[in-house]
């Protein structure tokens, strides 16, 4: 049988192939959750990506506003669940600077070192998950090692391992504990007895001074890595202009090389906890950035947040100085039925993954007029289609595992 | 910049008609513009050398709005729905507070939405935002390039974040309430 040019099977002769649409998510596991990107491919080439978002979409908002601010405290950890600390300070303060609340000192001191511990938590988990995405495991384990040890310690703080709840409006749900039995996971890493009693700051002292040595050895697994190298550096470029137009924040907007970190350059509120603490904004471009890496880059978004592990590590050790002798306690009580004046308040707060804001309306009522949670990831989500259109179909997990998302904050 | 400088400066380039209004001793000070103004208004915003506000920190929706006929008198505001726009300056370092004052439906025909120009042609980022006032809050904004729901399903019925939004009963087979 002979086939004429118009025979529209001719396509199925020719040598070019056909544009197929994929559906990459939402159960793909590089995707960091349920996002479903939509693909439009022509081959291995990506022309056309569509982010769809709301399969974890739990109505935080609606449900704030039929709340006191203190019970919506465990919906704030749900939404980043892996930095539940850091949500739940964002919040509180909100609430704080609405009523005029004043915090003791020690409360303060308390809160950095809790959110700069679980800063590295959650960017220890960033690392590792990215090198999941990019075909290497071991990474993964390590850093999943290191973060029980820290889950260990919340969890002989307020008894969660995940969803917190603990910083909350006017300090800390408790004090921190004094002595408790060291964790399995640090005894066995450091070569102690698994039934010995230590005390609560002597054992993240332990822990840093264990995991501290142990970032080299992270940067010869991935940060040097040749292969790694090969999958980030050069590619996902976003220059400074677009980050700030995406409203990109945290790592993403660091690693595109805007010096701006909120807990420096933030609101007087956060800015001032962080007062008499030296710490270092780190900035791409990197004097270690291989000869691959432009600025704004994949390698250059991951470097930024291996960088902030160490100077979170130095914060905890300054807040374990200063908490000893710090002011007052660590709480003052705030009532379910405190009235939230007629007034409005946007507040953001430094999260691992960027700028978590939260804006608070009172009506002179307990509950909010409106709750809202602006998310940082959303943001940081947002430029994907454009960062992605044009490559490989292969580099779509390299460019959304560089920008950190969770999806549990994006869809709240 | 101050606030109180920010609305100086507005007034004189936009005037009083469309410069409605603002509240300088709010926590957060906030300026009040016209609906048809405020894409020039964010536009001028962005680029005047004097303000450089170009982050969008966030864009939301707020309805005003007591749903309960007994705890209407105690609630204080006229039932209105406000587009509010956080902006802060990386260059600059201010931050200021810009709304939109809506009825909270177009000409007062129920369902109807409200309606105000998009701000997606000043920062990219309000594209998203924008989606989600609409599919939250149900605001119209008019062209944008793409106003489709992006939290809830594309079939979902009404705005949640309304005050008065009613839980469906049924979707697809799921029992609601």
């Amino acid at each position: 049988m002979s086939v004429t040019v118009e025979d529209p099977r001719i396509i199925e002769f020719d040598v070019r192939t056909d544009e197929m649409l994929v559906n990459m998510g939402p159960q793909h596991p590089s995707t960091h959750g349920v996002l479903r990107l939509l693909l439009r491919t022509d081959g291995e080439i990506i022309h056309e990506v569509t982010p769809h978002l709301g399969y974890l979409h739990r109505s935080a908002e609606k449900i704030g506003e039929n709340l006191s601010p203190a019970q919506w405290i465990p919906y704030t950890d749900r939404m980043d669940y892996l930095a539940g600390m850091n949500m739940n300070l964002g919040m509180s303060l909100t609430v704080e600077k609405l009523i005029g609340m004043e915090v003791p000192e020690k409360a303060m001191v308390l809160r950095v070192l809790i959110g700069e511990l679980n800063r590295i938590a959650s960017h220890l988990v960033g690392m590792g998950a990215y090198g999941l995405d990019l075909g290497t495991f071991s990474p993964f384990l390590y850093a999943f090692r290191e973060r029980e040890i820290i889950l260990d310690l919340f969890e002989e703080v307020c008894g969660a391992r995940l969803t917190y709840s603990y910083l909350t409006v006017g300090g800390a749900t408790h004090d921190l504990p004094t002595s408790i039995p060291i964790p399995p996971g640090l005894a066995s890493l450091t070569g102690r007895s698994q039934d010995e009693q230590v005390s609560w700051m002597d054992a993240v002292k332990m822990f840093l001074d264990w995991l501290e040595p142990r970032i080299k050895e992270y940067h010869t697994l991935l940060t040097r890595n040749h292969i790694f190298i090969k999958r980030t550096a050069g590619l996902g470029v976003m220059d400074r202009e677009m980050a700030i137009d995406y409203g990109c924040t945290g790592p993403v907007l660091r690693g595109s090389g805007v010096d701006w970190d909120l807990r420096r350059d933030g609101d007087p509120i956060y800015t001032r906890m962080y007062e008499g603490y030296s710490f270092e904004v780190p900035v791409a471009p990197f004097k270690e950035a291989p000869r691959e890496a432009v600025l704004g880059d994949n390698w250059c978004r991951f470097f930024v947040r291996m960088m902030e592990v160490v100077q979170s590590i130095s914060l905890v050790r300054q807040a374990i100085e200063k908490y000893p002798s710090a002011a007052g306690e660590h709480r003052v009580p705030f009532k379910l039925n405190t009235k939230l004046p007629k007034d409005e308040v946007y507040l953001e707060t430094e999260c691992p993954r960027g700028a978590m804001g939260f804006y608070f309306v009172g009506n002179d009522k307990a509950e909010p007029l409106r709750a809202r949670a602006k998310s940082s990831c959303f943001c940081n989500l947002a430029p994907t289609a454009p960062l992605c259109e044009g490559f490989l179909l292969a580099d779509i997990p390299a460019v959304v595992g560089s920008l950190d998302i969770v999806m549990g904050e994006i869809d709240r | 910049m101050t606030a109180e400088e920010i609305r100086n400066l507005l007034v004189e380039e936009f005037g009083e008609d469309r410069i409605t209004g603002a509240n300088l001793e709010a926590i957060d000070p906030w300026v009040e513009v016209a609906a048809e103004a405020i894409a020039d208004v964010c536009r001028f915003l962005k680029t005047d050398e004097r303000t450089q506000f170009d982050h969008l920190n966030n864009l939301c929706g707020v309805d005003y709005f007591e749903p309960d006929e007994k705890k209407q008198k105690k609630f204080g505001h006229e039932p209105h729905v406000e587009v509010v726009y956080h902006l802060q300056s990386y260059s600059l370092k201010h931050r200021i507070t810009v709304k939109v004052v809506l009825p909270r439906w177009k000409d007062d025909k129920d369902g109807e939405l409200p309606e105000v120009p998009t701000v997606t042609g000043v920062w990219k980022i309000a594209d998203w935002h924008e989606r989600e006032a609409y599919d939250l809050v149900g605001i119209n904004f008019v062209g944008h390039p793409n106003l489709v729901r992006i939290l809830c399903a594309e079939d979902w019925v009404g705005h949640p974040l309304r005050k008065d939004y009613e839980f469906p009963l049924e979707y697809h087979g799921i029992r609601g309430k």
